[in-house]
Order: C-alpha cells, then structure tokens, then sequence
C-alpha cells in the first residue's frame, strides 16, 4: 500500500509536449482511474510511473521517496499490460513466478506465492498449461498474477480489458474490483472507457491533450463536472449541451435562453458570464421531463423513440438544427413528428462559458 | 456440390504434389549423378553421363573412388578442419551477433541508428574487395596463446574463424526478428525485475528458434564454402579445409570418379546440419507460438 504523488510531470517526445503539467495524487489503498479519448497521454502517464518513460520534468513521488531516476523494478509497482504480455515459452506457472526466478527467491516460497496467486484467480489448474492454450480472459488472468506475487505496493493496469469481447470483459470488470477490495492496495487503472472509470475508480482522473481535465469521484466528476469536456466525457447517454445567449448574471445564477428554450435561471457555480455572450447549457438526457406546452422549458419535434425496456431515449430536434436526447421513464410513448416540450430542474443543468 | 468440390480439391492436391515432386527431382539429380558417378571408374563415368545410365547405379560398381582419394589426400582431416571452422564460426556468430542485434534493437544510445545504418551497408561490400586489406591485417596480428605471444595469424584455425564471426546480414536478420517481438514482453521483464542479460537470456532467445536457425544455415554455408579466404591465409595441409582439398584432385590429369567421390563425402555434414536444423526450427516454431 502506498501514495503516489505526480507534481507538474511533463514528458516530451522531441519537440512535442504529450504530458503537459500533470498533479494527481493517489491515496494509500485507493483506486485510481485516469480516463481519456485516445491519444490524450494516458499510456504515458502510466509508463512514467513505471519507469518504463523517462519523466522529462516534474517529481514523482511513491510513498514520499522521489521514484524518476529508479528502475521499474525498484519502484515497488506491478504492471498488467493491454497485450497481457506473458511469455509464450513459460507454463503459467514459470510466468507467474517469473519476478521470484528473476530475483532468486527459494522454491519454498515461491511455490507458496504462486499458489496463493492461483487461489485468488481461481486458476489453479490452469498452472502447467502454456499460454497458447489459454483464452484471453485466462491470459489476463495469468498477468494479473503475476503482478499478485510481486506483491507490489501500487497496481498499474494500462487498458487490460480492451482485448476482451464484451461480455467477458464485464466479468473481469467485477474481479479487478474485487480484487482490489480483497488486496487493498493502490492502483492506478488506465481506459478509454467511461463506464470502466465509473464503474471501478474511487477516484477519475480524467485527461484531455496530456493536461489533467478534472480529478475526483466519480459522482462528484458525474454532478459537478469542470468543464464541458469532463460533462459530455462522462454519462451514457452523454450529456446535451444548448447555444444559449446570456440575458442577466447575479450572485448565484445567470439567466439565459434560446429559440428552443424558455429564459431559465441556472447556478453558475462561481464562474463568470458577460451579458449578451454565448454560452453553453449542458443537461443530462435522464432529467429531463416531458410535460405540456406551458410549464415546458424547452420546446422541439420528435423524431425517434428507442425503447430500451430500462428506459425510453427520445431524438428531439430543436429550432436551428439543434438536436436533444431525452432518457424517460420506460412506459412514456412520445409518437415521431409530434411535438414535445420537457422541463427539468436548473439545479441539475450546467452552465458553461465555453461553447464547441 | 460437395462432391464436385471435393474432386475440384484432389484434383488441386494431385497437381500440386506433381509440381513439387518435378521440382524435387530437378534439385535432387545433380546429387544422384555425384553419388552415383562415385562409385563408377573414370572411363564408364564420362561414358554415362550422355545417357540415363548416369543416375544408375549400373556397370562397373565399387568403392574404389573413396580408397583412391583418401589416399590422394588427407580428407579426413580436411572434414575435421571445416566442421571445427564452422562449427565454431556458427556458434560465435550466433551468441555476438544476436547481442549486437539486441543492443540495436532493445537499447537506447546515441549513435544507434547511424551505426545500424553502417553495419546493414557492409552487406553490400564484396568478400574480394576488403580480402587483400584484411590479408595484411591479419597477417600482423599478434595473439597469445598456449605457446605464448605470436604476430601473424597466417595458417591457423582462428585465421579462419575471428574475420568470418560477426557479419551485416546475420546482425540485421536478428534486428529485424527481435523489433518484431512484442515490446509489453521486454517491459514486463524490465518490471519484473529482470536485467539486460536476464532479458536476453531467459526471454528473447528462447523465442529466437526460428531467426536463430535461419542465421545458423547461412552462416553455416557460407563457412563450409569457404575456398578464396583460406587459400590465401592457411598454405599448410594441417589447417586446410574442404573446398581448398578439391584442388588435390584436379592436377595433371583429372580424376573425375574421386572428385565424385570426395564430394559425396564432404556432402554429408552439410546434410546432416541441415536436417538437424529443420527439425529444431519447426519445433521452436511449434512450441514458442511466437507466429500466430
Ligand atoms: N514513443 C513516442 N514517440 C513519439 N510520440 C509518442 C510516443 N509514444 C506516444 N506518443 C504520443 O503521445 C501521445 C499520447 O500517447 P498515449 O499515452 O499512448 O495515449 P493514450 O494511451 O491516452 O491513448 C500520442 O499523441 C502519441 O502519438
Ligand atoms: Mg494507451
């Protein structure tokens, strides 16, 4: 168990900057998801903790000792790769035991530390097979014990579910959180995948351009998003966002409207507007409520009705082109080419003075 | 329809094996003449080889030819000399250039590039144009051994062996297998605790079987062929190797049926080389799972 401590890391390739200025901090025994699009550093980051990248500036810190000059393997961490990366002419065994040959640990202990590995995987007859006759979730298994035995201090896993097919990868899901309940320790969880993120994390780190975008839990990030990256990043369906113009700003709240849109007073959360500028409203498809034309916010046409059983997800089109996703109730039927006006609380709307 | 695609499909298998076998027998037949015409005096021997009769074992059969030639020349030892050559060759040749090749391909340094660069243009070099320089380099060499220090490298084993060790086309071959092995297996190693040496010992050879035995064929043909570089740096019998020993049997008149032979005798480690080889390649394919 362990904290990991990243100040202002900073790793360039040449001339081009991919890790732009990044804090995170990961308490001891948390678990840590840093979540992105593709291509925003997230690797990176992750193989700098290891000691597989150089860092290029900044200080990275594990259990307050500065780690950026270690080798990987003094650093105390374990790494279970994308490609699971197990080595094709070991059984299972000697692949899970292949840190304890290395570092010349007794037969005793290691036999005892491999099984105890293949008790917590449920893979003990799995043990003197080769990989290539293992299946993927098997695989990811066997480089996930191989990271139990090290018995590290901190976890890295970089996307380890992405090569699964999706109903396996739900089930793997649940044993890495599991496992981290039962081991307690630290880790820091690479993915492109929201769900994963909110599923799994104590706390997302999510990450746009090799800057950290917004940093906490994953209500907290899925309530109170920053920024609009973080508010259409996070949430299925994704959150809509609305052109609006900004009629009035006071203390709390500014006030604003559009075509499609009554004028509606929004907390603004402490972030500044100017009268007469364009902003952007972003409201989650779950709160938002059909109702009549006169208690109605916001005002458009339907044009789909998926029904889903959970739920209904309605495609509305506003005024200008714009378009909306409502997630209703599972009985509420809105006919294509109808009209259909929603209203929903302020409290549960953002607003940000970014527009895309 | 099953049927007719099943017949389309012998059919193809009937076709296919008739090719191959054609193209068997082309390769094969130069061998069957030799080893036949060996057995053959000189006179039936060019007779012969203007009919069929040239790849039977017909007329007038006996080992004759082989008594003839070993006692024309030491061929036993001339077999010796070349076996240890290569043998040796091979083997440091592997182990030297499978670690530059690891050094190019898993290390950070400066200079990388350019240097691989430079050793992947040498394979453009003919052996003949750096033979006299490298001639008047060995022949100033110094070297200590059993019988202590000496200069000049001129007939002896390592002569024959040091130059021919690390080349451009066995280093690249390795390069470009090792850049093909999958990267998360070398990071996992690293954070796994393993060092340089561990990787390249417990990790990337055991997957090397394939590069390992293609690299050993042909450095092991270019050594058993070995004739211009030994005729020019070894002048006694005693360190003399198989191709220069053809040349014992080519004066005042040659005799052709112990050329035969001779050949059919130096042809057996290479055979032999080569099947043990094959075996060892398939098998390294076969349990590694490196290739699909
Ligand atoms: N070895 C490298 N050399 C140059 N650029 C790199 C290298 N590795 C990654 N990058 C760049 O750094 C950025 C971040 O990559 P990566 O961390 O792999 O993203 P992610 O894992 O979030 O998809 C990308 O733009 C990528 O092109
Ligand atoms: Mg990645």
């Amino acid at each position: 168990m362990a904290q990991v401590k990243l100040r202002d890391i900073r790793k360039s390739y040449g001339k081009v900057e991919v890790i732009k200025g990044v804090d995170i901090d990961v308490d001891d025994g948390e678990f840590v998801v840093f979540v992105g699009p593709s291509g925003c550093g997230k690797s990176t980051l992750l193989r700098m903790i290891a000691g597989l990248e150089d860092i290029t500036a900044g200080t990275l810190e594990i259990d307050g000792i500065r780690m950026n000059d270690l080798e990987p393997s003094k650093r105390g961490i374990a790494m279970v790769f994308q490609s699971y990366a197990i080595f094709p002419h070991m059984t299972v065994r000697e692949n899970v035991a292949f840190g304890l040959t290395i570092n010349k640990a007794g037969k005793a202990e290691k036999a005892e530390k491999v099984a105890e590995a293949a008790r917590i995987l449920q893979m003990e007859h799995l043990l003197d097979r080769r990989p290539s006759e293992l299946s993927g979730g098997q695989r990811q298994r066997v480089a996930i014990g191989r990271a139990i035995v090290r018995d590290p201090k901190v976890f890295l896993f970089d996307e380890p579910l992405s090569n699964l097919d999706a109903a396996l990868r739900m089930d793997m899901r649940m044993e890495i959180g599991k496992l981290h309940q039962d081991l307690g320790a630290s880790m820091i969880y690479v993915t492109h995948d929201q769900v994963e993120a909110m599923t799994l994390a104590d706390k997302i780190v999510v990450l746009k351009d090799g800057m950290v975008m917004q940093a906490g839990a994953p209500m907290e990030l899925y309530h109170e998003p920053d920024n609009l990256f973080v508010a259409g990043f996070l949430g299925s369906p994704s959150m809509n966002f609305l052109e609006v113009t900004v009629d009035a700003v006071n203390a709390d709240n500014v006030t604003v409207h559009n075509t499609a849109l009554d004028p509606i007073d929004v907390p603004h959360k402490g972030r500044s507007f100017t009268v007469g500028q364009t902003a952007t409203l972003g409201i989650r498809p779950q709160y938002l409520h059909p109702s009549d034309q006169a208690s109605g916010k916001l005002h458009g046409k339907v044009i789909l009705t998926e029904r889903l059983g959970s739920e209904t997800v309605i495609d509305v089109s506003l005024a200008e082109g714009a378009k909306l996703i409502a997630a209703l109730a599972e009985d509420t039927i809105l006919a294509p080419g109808t009209a259909a006006h929603f209203e929903f609380d302020p409290n549960q709307a953002h607003i940000f003075p970014e527009t895309r | 329809m099953a049927a007719i695609s099943s017949d389309n499909r012998g059919l193809r298998l009937v076709m296919r094996y008739t090719v191959l076998t054609l193209i068997a027998i082309i390769f094969v037949f130069p061998l069957v003449f030799m080893v036949m015409s060996s057995f053959k005096p000189d006179l039936q021997l060019l007779r012969d080889t203007s009919s069929i009769r040239a790849f039977l074992p017909v007329g007038d059969i006996s080992l004759n030819n082989y008594f003839d030639a070993f006692d024309r020349a030491p061929v036993g030892l001339f077999v010796f000399n070349s076996v240890l050559v290569t043998g040796l060759t091979v083997l440091f040749s592997l182990f030297l250039c499978s670690m530059a090749a690891f050094s190019f391909a898993f290390l950070e340094w400066k200079g990388r590039n350019i240097l691989l660069s430079i050793v992947i243009a040498t394979l453009i070099v003919p052996f003949e144009t750096i033979a006299i320089p490298l001639l008047l380099m060995v022949s100033k060499l110094p070297w200590i051994g059993f019988e202590g220090f000496s200069v000049g490298w001129l007939n002896t084993y390592r002569v024959q062996i040091i130059p021919w060790i690390a080349d451009g086309l066995t280093i690249f071959l390795f390069v470009q297998y090792f850049k093909d092995l999958p990267r998360d297996l070398i990071e996992a190693s690293r954070v796994e605790g393993a060092s340089w040496w561990q990787i390249y010992t417990k990790v990337v050879m055991p997957l090397s079987g394939p590069v390992l035995a293609t690299a050993a064929i042909l450095k092991f043909l270019v050594m058993y062929n070995q004739y211009l570089w030994p005729l020019i740096v070894v002048q006694e019998e005693t360190y003399r190797p198989v191709m220069v020993g053809l040349g014992y049997f080519f004066q005042l008149n040659t005799a052709w049926g112990e050329i035969m032979a001779y050949l059919t005798i130096i042809t057996v480690p290479v055979l032999a080389f080569y099947l043990v080889l094959q075996r060892a390649f398939i098998a390294s394919i076969a349990s590694t799972g490196v290739k699909g």
